[in-house]
C-alpha cells in the first residue's frame, strides 16, 4: 500500500511518519510537497505534525490554503483514507474535514508526554486492530491540543461513534488528571461522519517499536492495511 | 478607489475557556482589582484595503474574518473602527 506523507513549511514529524510507514509496516511511503497538485496514486494520505506556516494566526489555519490540500479533500470526499496527527489534526479541523476545533492548552503549557488513550467508537478502517475499550500508551508533544465543539456538535459525535481515543488513566478510566490539555469529555481523537478521516492530538508514528518506548499505534496502520490493502 | 485602514477584534469566544485570561484574570484579582469579572485575550488586527467605500471596505474585511482570519468554531469578531488610510 502507497501512503503520501505531506510536508508543510514547518511539519517536523514528516520523516518520522516515513519512517514508521517504510521501515515499520512495511510498506511504501513518499514525501508530497505541500505545493503539488499530485498525490502519486497514494491509498492513503497523512498530514504529519509540527508547526506549519509558524502557526500564524491559528495552527493550521495557513496549511489549509496549500494548493495539496485541494488533493486531500478530494482524496477524503472518494471515501479514502486521511489521517491528521497533531498539527495534521489541526489543519483538518480548519479545512472542515472534521469538525470542532484546537485551542490553547488548559494549563497555558506546551505538553511533551506519554498519555493513555480509550479505544472507541466506530471507525473499522482505522481500528480493526485494536480491542473496544483497549488502553494505548502513546506520546504527545503540543501547546495547542485542547478540543473544543459546541455541545450539540459533541453529542453527534459521541451518538454517531465519532470519537475514537479519548484521553483516560492506565486503567482506561476517564478522569481529569489525565487529560493533558483539558479537551472537551477528554477526546483525543475523532473521525468523519463516514469513518475515513482521522484527527488525533497523540503521535501513533512515535509509538511503533518498542526502541522509541510503545508500539501501540502501529495497529492503527495496520488496521489500514487490512481494509484498504485489499 | 481610496484606501482604508480597518481594525478587527478577534477573541475566544465567550463560554470557552480562555486559559490566557483566566491568568491575567486571577492576577488582577491578586494585585486588588476585585472588579474585574472576566478577561478575554484575543489579536487586534490592522488592514489597509482598498476600496470605493468605507462601507465597501468593512464588507471585505467580513468576508476575510469569515474565511481566514476567525475561526467561526472558537472566536467572535467585531470591526471596531474604519478610517481613510
Amino acid at each position: 500500500m502507497k501512503f503520501g506523507i505531506v510536508t508543510f513549511p514547518g511539519s517536523n514529524c514528516d520523516v518520522d511518519a516515513v519512517h514508521a510507514i517504510t521501515d515499520q509496516l512495511g510498506q511504501t511511503a513518499v514525501s508530497l510537497w505541500h505545493r503539488d497538485h499530485d498525490t502519486q496514486g497514494c491509498d492513503v494520505l497523512i498530514l504529519p505534525g509540527g508547526f506549519s506556516y509558524g502557526d500564524a494566526l491559528r495552527a493550521g489555519a495557513i496549511a489549509r490554503f496549500s494548493p495539496i490540500m485541494q488533493e486531500v479533500v478530494a482524496h477524503a470526499e472518494r471515501g479514502a483514507p486521511v489521517i491528521g496527527i497533531c498539527n495534521g489534526f489541526q489543519i483538518l479541523c480548519e479545512s472542515h474535514l472534521l469538525p470542532g476545533a484546537l485551542m490553547r492548552n488548559a494549563g497555558l503549557k506546551f505538553v511533551c508526554d506519554w498519555v493513555h488513550l480509550r479505544v472507541e467508537g466506530a471507525a473499522p478502517m482505522f481500528l480493526n486492530s485494536y480491542q473496544p475499550g483497549q488502553v494505548l500508551r502513546m506520546p504527545v508533544a503540543h501547546g495547542e491540543g485542547r478540543f473544543v465543539a459546541d455541545e450539540s456538535t459533541l453529542d453527534s459525535l459521541e451518538g454517531h461513534g465519532q470519537v475514537v481515543f479519548r484521553y483516560c488513566d492506565p486503567a482506561g478510566i476517564v478522569t481529569a488528571e489525565s487529560n493533558p490539555n483539558g479537551a472537551l469529555r477528554g477526546i483525543a481523537g475523532i473521525t468523519n461522519a463516514a469513518g475515513n478521516v482521522l484527527g488525533m492530538m497523540p503521535h501513533p508514528e512515535r509509538a511503533v517499536e518498542s526502541l522509541l518506548g510503545s508500539t501501540d499505534g502501529l495497529p492503527l496502520f495496520e488496521s489500514l492495511l487490512a481494509r484498504v490493502g485489499a | 478607489m481610496s484606501r482604508f485602514r480597518v481594525s478587527v477584534h478577534i477573541v475566544p469566544r465567550k463560554g470557552l475557556l480562555d486559559p490566557q485570561g483566566k491568568a491575567v484574570t486571577d492576577a488582577l484579582h491578586t494585585l486588588g482589582f476585585g472588579d474585574v469579572d472576566d478577561t478575554r485575550i484575543g489579536r487586534h488586527l490592522v488592514l489597509d484595503v482598498k476600496a470605493d467605500s468605507a462601507a465597501a471596505a468593512e464588507v471585505s474585511v467580513t468576508a476575510m474574518c469569515d474565511k481566514l482570519l476567525a475561526n467561526p468554531v472558537t472566536e467572535d469578531y467585531e470591526i471596531v473602527s474604519t478610517v481613510t488610510a
